[in-house]
C-alpha cells in the first residue's frame, strides 16, 4: 500500500484508489456484493486456513511454483542480454489465469454462493473459470463475444466439456468488452447467489487489488528464482498488458525495488498511426469503463472505441487502474509491439527454444528483444511468459501460411522457407517506443 | 392532458412538477426515450409528443457504447442511434425542445460521457439547454463529489439509484445525495418490460420512505396501465422506458409509431391516476 497516494480528501475516503485511478463506477445494486466480496477477501487473505488451502491447490493442481527458464538462443537475437522466462504457460489450463480463478472460486464458496460467471476474450480465463467450477462443484456461465467464439472455437468446446454454459454475446463489437457488459448484467440480476469471477486487474474495487493479490505469487516466486540463478535482481521485468493481470502479478514484488525497471508491453496492432491497436498509453486519455477510472480508448464524446490486436487477450479498450497509476507516477513504463513484431517474436521463441508462447505473451517477448538491444549483453531481463500458444495455433498457422483458407497444410510453408525466414526476419523483431 | 403539462414550473428542477402531481393526489409519469432513435429529429419529435400526451417528466437517454444497466430493447436502440451518428451534443437540443414543450427533462447518462466533458462543463451546458438534472445509473454518491459540486453550482437535480439489495445505510447515503427524486430500481436487473414489477418494489419504497422525504420514482419493468396504477399506489412517480421505445421500432416510417406512442402514454397517464394510496 505504500506506493499509493491520495491526492485529495475525496479520494482518501474511497477504498480501492490508485492515485486518481480505480474506484467503483457501477450500479448501486452491486455495491453490497462488492462490500461483501471485499470483506470476504480481506478476511481470507489473513486466514491461515484459506491461505493453506490455496497454497495446497497451487502445489497439487496448478503446478506451482512455476519454473524459470533461461533462453540464451532467443537472447542472442536480443542484444545478447541474459533473458529469463517465468513459465506461467506451464500452469494447469495453460496460463497465469488459474492463479486468480482458484482464489476467487474458494471465496465464492466461503461467501455461500453456488454459481460463478466470467467473461472471456481468447478463452483462457473462461477455461480457467470453467475448470475451477468443475473442481469445486459450482455452476458456471461464461460470456464470450460472438466474434471471439468463432476465433476460438476450440476453447468454447473446452469450456463446454468442463460443464460450463458458454453464451455468445452479439451486442456492440461482440468482443471482450461486450462480454464484460453482459456478465455485469447477469451479475446485477443474480447477485444473490452468483459471484462474478472477473479475469483481470480492472473493474470496480476490490477487483483490481484482489486479482493482483492472487497473481502476486508470480513475482514473488520469480524474485527468489532469479536471485538464486543469477545472484542479482533483474534490470527489467517485462510483461504484456491487456487488462494487465499477469503484469501486475509479476511487477508487484518489484515495485519497491527501485533498480528494477518495470516494462509493460501493449498491443500495437497494425501500428499506432493506423488507429487499429490497443495501446492505451500511446493514445488514450483517462475515462471510466467497467467500474474503474483508468486510461481508456474513447472518442471525443466519451464513447468507447473499438480496438484491434491479433491477440484476443490484449484486445481491450481500457487497462487496470494500477497500471495507469504506475505509468503516471513514472514507476512503470509502457511500450507497444505491433501484430507483426509479436508474431516474429512468437516464431523466434518457437525456433530457438522449443517453446510455443501465447500471442499475448509474444508481445512481452518482442519487448524483451528491444530492451535487450538497448541495454546490451550486461543486462538481465525477467519476462513473464504468461501463457502457452496451443490456443493460437490456428491464428499462427494462418499468419505464417502453414495452412490454407480451408485449414489444410500448405506445401510451401512446411519446408525450407522457415529456416531462411528466421535469419531474414529476426532483426526486425522488437517494439516501438 | 396537455394543459397539465403546460402549467408553469417553479425552478429548473422537477420539484414543482412532483409537488403538483402530489396535490392532484397522483403519481407522476416519467417517460424515457433515447436521443437519436430512430433518428435525432424523430426522437425529439417523439419526446415532445410524449409531453403532449401526458408525461410529466421526460427522461432523456444518452446512447452509450457500453450500456450495462440496459436490457435488449434499449441496447439496440442506443446502438442504432450511435451507428446513425448521434452525438452527446444532440442531447442538449432535445432538452431545449422538451422544456419548450412544457416538461422538465431529466437526462439519463452513463458517467463517462459526463467525465469526458468534465462534470462542470456538462452541468453548465445542460442548465443552459433547459435540463432539469441527471439520472446516473453507474455513478454512486461516493464517487460523485465533482457532480455534486457542479449540480449545486448550476441548480440541477441529481437522481442516484437505490436497489432491492441496498441496506439501510446505503439508502440513507444515496437518498441524502439526491435532489428532485430518488430513482428506485424495482428489481435486481436491467431495463426492460416485465410481466410483474413484483413485491420487491413496494417493499423497497417503504424502506426508502423511512429514511428520506425526497420523492421516490420507480423504474425498471413497468410497461402497462395496470402496472403503472399498481406502482402509483405507493410511489411518487412511475418511470417507463423500454415499452415506449418499442413503439418506435418501425424502421421505414418512424412517424407511424407516434400514434402508438401517444396511445401508450395516454394509457400510462390514466394508470398513474388510478393508483389509490
Amino acid at each position: 500500500m505504500s506506493e499509493r497516494t491520495s491526492p485529495g480528501p475525496d479520494a482518501a475516503e474511497i477504498p480501492g484508489r490508485f492515485g486518481e485511478f480505480g474506484g467503483r463506477f457501477v450500479p448501486e445494486a452491486l455495491i453490497p456484493a462488492l462490500e461483501e466480496l471485499d470483506e470476504a477477501r480481506q478476511k481470507a487473505m489473513v486466514d491461515p486456513e484459506f491461505v493453506a488451502e490455496l497454497d495446497e491447490l497451487h502445489r497439487t493442481y496448478t503446478g506451482r511454483p512455476s519454473i524459470i527458464t533461461e533462453v540464451p538462443r532467443f537472447a542472442a537475437h536480443a542484444g545478447g542480454a541474459r533473458i529469463v522466462l517465468k513459465r506461467e504457460d506451464l500452469n494447469h489450463t495453460g496460463s497465469h489465469k488459474i492463479n486468480n480463478v482458484l482464489g476467487q472460486a474458494l471465496l465464492t464458496k466461503r461467501m455461500g454462493k453456488r454459481r460463478v460467471i466470467a467473461e472471456t476474450g481468447a478463452g483462457q480465463h473462461g477455461v480457467a473459470t470453467a475448470t475451477a467450477a468443475a473442481l469445486m462443484g459450482l455452476e458456471c456461465t461464461v460470456y464470450m463475444g460472438r466474434v471471439d467464439t468463432e476465433r476460438q472455437a476450440l476453447n468454447v468446446a473446452r469450456m463446454r466439456m468442463l460443464g460450463a454454459e458458454v453464451i455468445p454475446v452479439s451486442h456492440g463489437s461482440a468482443t471482450l468488452k461486450d462480454a464484460i457488459n453482459e456478465a455485469l448484467r447477469d451479475w446485477v440480476t443474480n447477485v444473490g447467489h452468483t459471484h462474478y469471477v472477473l479475469g483481470t486487474v480492472t473493474g470496480p474495487h476490490p477487483f483490481p487489488e484482489m486479482v493482483r493479490d492472487f497473481h502476486k505469487i508470480i513475482g514473488e516466486e520469480a524474485h527468489d528464482q532469479v536471485l538464486a540463478l543469477t545472484g542479482r535482481l533483474p534490470d527489467a521485468v517485462i510483461a504484456c498488458v491487456g487488462g494487465g493481470s499477469n503484469a501486475m502479478g509479476i511487477f508487484h514484488r518489484f515495485v519497491g525495488e527501485e533498480s528494477v525497471r518495470l516494462i509493460g508491453v501493449e498491443a500495437g496492432g497494425e501500428g499506432i498511426e493506423s488507429g487499429r491497436h490497443a495501446a492505451r498509453f500511446a493514445s488514450a486519455s483517462p475515462g471510466v469503463l467497467h467500474g474503474a477510472r483508468s486510461y481508456l480508448m474513447q472518442d471525443e464524446d466519451g464513447q468507447t472505441v473499438e480496438t484491434h490486436s491479433i491477440s484476443a487477450g490484449l484486445d481491450y479498450p481500457s487497462v487496470g487502474p494500477e497500471h495507469s497509476f504506475l505509468r503516471d507516477t513514472g514507476r512503470a513504463e509502457y511500450r507497444h509491439a505491433t501484430d507483426e513484431q509479436a508474431m516474429e517474436a512468437f516464431r523466434l521463441l518457437c525456433r530457438t527454444e522449443g517453446i510455443i508462447p501465447a500471442i499475448e505473451s509474444s508481445h512481452a517477448l518482442a519487448g524483451a528483444i528491444e530492451v535487450g538491444r538497448e541495454l546490451g549483453p550486461e543486462a538481465l531481463l525477467l519476462v513473464s511468459l504468461s501463457g502457452r500458444g496451443d490456443k493460437d495455433m490456428h491464428t499462427a498457422a494462418e499468419y505464417f501460411g502453414l495452412i490454407d483458407g480451408q485449414g489444410a497444410p500448405t506445401e510451401a510453408a512446411t519446408g525450407e522457407a522457415h529456416s531462411a525466414s528466421e535469419a531474414a526476419h529476426a532483426p526486425e523483431a522488437g517494439v516501438q517506443e | 392532458m396537455s394543459e397539465q403539462s403546460q402549467a408553469p414550473v417553479a425552478g429548473r428542477g422537477v420539484e414543482g412538477v412532483l409537488a403538483r402531481c402530489r396535490e392532484e393526489g397522483r403519481a407522476a409519469l416519467i417517460g424515457y426515450l433515447p436521443v437519436g432513435y430512430p433518428t435525432v429529429e424523430h426522437s425529439i419529435g417523439a419526446m415532445t409528443a410524449m409531453v403532449e400526451a401526458g408525461v410529466d417528466i421526460v427522461e432523456v437517454g444518452v446512447p452509450y457504447s457500453d450500456p450495462l444497466m440496459d436490457g435488449e430493447v434499449i441496447q439496440i436502440a442506443a446502438a442504432t442511434a450511435l451507428e446513425r451518428g448521434v452525438r452527446v451534443d444532440d442531447v442538449f437540443r432535445a432538452t431545449a425542445a422538451i422544456r419548450a414543450a412544457g416538461a422538465p427533462p431529466m437526462v439519463m447518462t452513463y458517467w463517462n460521457l459526463v467525465v469526458r466533458q468534465t462534470p462542470e462543463v456538462f452541468a453548465r451546458r445542460l442548465a443552459e439547454a433547459g435540463g432539469a438534472g441527471l439520472i446516473t445509473p453507474d455513478l454512486i454518491p461516493d464517487e460523485a463529489a465533482e457532480w455534486i459540486a457542479a449540480s449545486d453550482h448550476h441548480g440541477l437535480d441529481r437522481s442516484f439509484l437505490v436497489a432491492p439489495s441496498s441496506p439501510e445505510e446505503r439508502l440513507r447515503a444515496v437518498t441524502s445525495a439526491c435532489r428532485g427524486f430518488v430513482y428506485v430500481a424495482s428489481t435486481m436487473g436491467v431495463t426492460g418490460a416485465r410481466s410483474s414489477v413484483g413485491g420487491a418494489a413496494a417493499e423497497l419504497v417503504a424502506r426508502t420512505r423511512a429514511v428520506t422525504d425526497v420523492p421516490l420514482c420507480v423504474g425498471l419493468g413497468v410497461s402497462t396501465r395496470e402496472q403503472a396504477a399498481e406502482v402509483a399506489s405507493y410511489a411518487d412517480g412511475v418511470i417507463v422506458g423500454s415499452a415506449l421505445v418499442k413503439t418506435l421500432q418501425d424502421e421505414r416510417e418512424p412517424e407511424r409509431g407516434f400514434p402508438a406512442l401517444r396511445a401508450l402514454v395516454g394509457e400510462l397517464a390514466a394508470g398513474v391516476r388510478e393508483g389509490h394510496r
